[in-house]
């Protein structure tokens, strides 16, 4: 993501970097073996560290997979029932029923309506601080967004169950203040510091020469926005959309106090919900270890995996195909 | 230059107040801990299980720390399926159960060497709590189920007489529950939802005994079943009764003790085994005057006297 922020320029590419005034090392002596040894160490413990990314990806998706898999191939478990159905009645007595329809709409609608909050506010304020703001107000205000950022998702939830319940309920005079609204709020509270962050990055990545270009065509400050800078860093910009996405895709805690928890298909935004997420938060710790139960729990895991991992390809495509455009 | 001075600094004052805020923190706690610690060689009892039971826990080991300095028993919660889990597994002396323990947990238990002991330490009466201005003051166990069963016919609070409730404009029910695989979701089941029946789809279920009377304080339509011991000022208990029109019984000591309250269950501890001679101590304790004096005070029903 960082290089696509920062866009070197072709040709770019970072030779060997000599600081002015260095002796070229070669002519004065020889190198001990110790420094050459060192440098091959630590040229190698950096290639460890590029692909143990690779490795933990993989080794997280074959485990989470082994472990759902016993029961995903087993004759018990109906794929379009799990998917299409909303009844989840893991620990029933009687008919046990995995239907995570509910589930899967209410993490979208709580995803949904956070980036509609969320996508405005982030890239105006990124907007805001790039082009709008100097010196002193935009180091305050970067620190200070920023900081909103260092906030835990427990402290979101706590806020989410002792101010915004109760404040929802006389607002909008609803009977739950535990609904849909309140989670997404957090949750556009909680990603829009990663917006304004990685938009405002690549908003500066634009050079100057652009605004001075606009500037010398007589256009206006909004017109210089609208129609240079924002095409200009439109894939930053999309990055920084789609990692808010994946945050309130993946986010936990905060909805699973904020949302209400209740398995339902919301009418809406004033209903309480369940997200995929909250449903393994609360049920794996009790479920015991193998049992038919804790293996749908890891399907749903599968799941989650599968729908950021659409998002994730598709914000890929999307920006290569921008690129290209 | 000057800008990432000023960040650096912010963070560097932030983190210095952080600090200062933890070390003022520990300052006040730590004597008290001090004072049992010196003693190398203390004994720990992991005391693992039933939410419904973690309060009063806790309460017994503050005690119990008090008057045998040299033992210190660590209580955590998690739900009555943790504490059996805990048990199997050997992770814990003690397991607090708001339920009797399934045939098939004695059974994996018993597979792994442990054959579990029973204790009887109190009792729980589950209360069905509404809203303080809610003007409702009993409910039938007819009713309840039909509000929370899967297919149950009122959904309304004008179906069982309430026309209004101060401060709610809607007329829905709102049921809170417990996730589903708690000690209480499966008592309450068990003995109002039915015993082959499922809890109606929507209800907003909490992940904590204590979270289902916060929701419910703060939620004028809202229902909730929980333990007596968590009741609050802003919330109020119905009295129950078997049938409809039938006068509803008030939760209480006696009428736990000779079950008219019909919301009422035993509250066990299960050892891994026969219990080592300092857990045996504890548990005597516990159902003596002194322990049962605890249970009392925090909510819940002490065992008879005899």
């Amino acid at each position: 993501m960082e290089q696509e922020v920062l866009d070197l320029p072709e040709g770019a590419v970072p030779g060997p970097i000599k600081a002015p005034g260095a002796k070229p090392m070669m002519h004065g002596r020889k190198r001990p073996v110790w420094e050459i040894g060192f440098e091959v160490g630590l040229e190698w413990l950096i290639r460890l560290c590029g692909i143990s990314a690779i490795l933990f990806v993989f080794g997280i998706f074959a485990f989470v997979f082994r472990e759902g898999a016993g029961f995903l191939f087993s004759g018990r478990f109906s794929l379009p029932k799990f998917l299409f159905t909303t009844e989840w009645y893991p620990t029933s007595m009687s008919n046990i029923r995995y239907g995570v329809l509910a589930l899967i709409v209410g993490t979208g609608s709580v995803t949904i309506l956070a980036m509609a909050i969320a996508v405005p506010f982030g890239l105006g304020a990124a907007i805001f601080i790039s082009e709008f703001c100097t010196g002193r107000i935009k180091e305050i205000l970067k620190i200070i967004i920023e900081l909103l950022a260092a906030i835990p998702s427990v402290v979101w939830g706590f806020i989410g169950i002792s101010i915004m319940n109760p404040l929802i309920q006389t607002v909008f005079s609803v009977p739950v203040g535990l609904n849909v609204f309140n989670g997404a709020t957090l949750l556009a509270l909680m990603s829009v510091p990663i917006m304004v962050s990685i938009g405002e990055d690549s908003l500066k990545a634009v050079p100057d020469s652009f605004r001075e270009a606009a500037l010398a065509m007589g256009a206006t400050r909004w017109q210089t926005i609208v129609r240079v800078l924002l095409p200009a860093a439109k894939n930053g910009l999309l990055a920084a959309v789609l990692l808010g996405i994946g945050r309130a895709v993946g986010e936990t805690m905060a909805v699973l106090m904020a949302t209400g928890h209740a398995v339902k298909i919301p009418h809406s935004i004033f209903d309480p919900v369940r997200t995929l997420t909250a449903t393994i938060a609360a049920e794996l710790g009790e479920a015991s270890v193998g049992s038919d139960h804790y293996q749908v729990l890891f399907i749903v895991g599968i799941l989650l995996f599968t729908i950021t991992f659409v998002v994730n390809l598709s914000a890929d495509l999307i920006v290569r195909g921008v690129r290209k455009g | 230059m000057q800008l990432i001075k000023i960040r650096l600094w912010t963070s560097v004052c932030l983190s210095a107040a952080a600090i200062c805020v933890l070390i003022a923190g520990c300052k006040r706690t730590a004597p008290q801990e001090n004072g049992g610690a010196e003693h190398p060689k203390k004994i720990v009892i992991q005391n693992i299980g039933s939410d419904t039971m973690v309060n009063l826990a806790q309460a017994w080991a503050e005690s119990y720390a008090k008057t045998e300095p040299m033992v210190s028993v660590e209580v955590s919660g998690g739900g009555s399926g943790v504490g059996v889990a805990a048990l199997i597994n050997g992770t814990a002396e003690i397991a607090n159960c708001s339920r009797k323990l399934e045939p098939e947990e004695v059974a994996k238990a018993k597979t792994k060497g442990r054959d579990p002991k029973e204790f009887l330490v109190g009792f729980d009466g589950l209360a069905v709590y509404v809203h303080k201005d809610n003007p409702l003051s009993q409910i039938s166990l007819e009713e309840l189920a039909e509000i929370y069963r899967e297919g149950g016919k009122i959904n309304k609070w004008s179906e069982v007489g309430v026309s209004a409730i101060p401060g709610s404009k809607s007329n829905d029910i709102i049921r809170v529950s417990r996730q589903n695989n708690s000690g209480t979701y499966q008592y309450f089941r068990e003995t109002v939802v039915g015993k082959k029946a499922d809890f109606k789809q929507g209800s907003l279920d909490m992940n904590g005994s204590k979270d289902v009377v916060e929701l419910v304080s703060k939620t004028p339509g809202a229902i909730g079943y929980s333990g007596l011991g968590y009741a609050t000022a802003a919330v109020k208990i119905l009295k129950i009764s078997a049938k409809k029109g039938e006068g509803g019984v008030q939760p209480s000591i006696a009428s736990v003790h000779d079950k008219t309250y019909p919301l009422s269950r035993p509250l066990f501890m299960y050892t891994p085994g026969e219990p080592s001679a300092q857990v045996k101590h504890y548990i005597d304790w516990i159902v003596s005057d002194t322990g049962q004096k605890i249970v009392e005070q925090t909510g819940y029903v002490p065992l008879p006297k005899n």
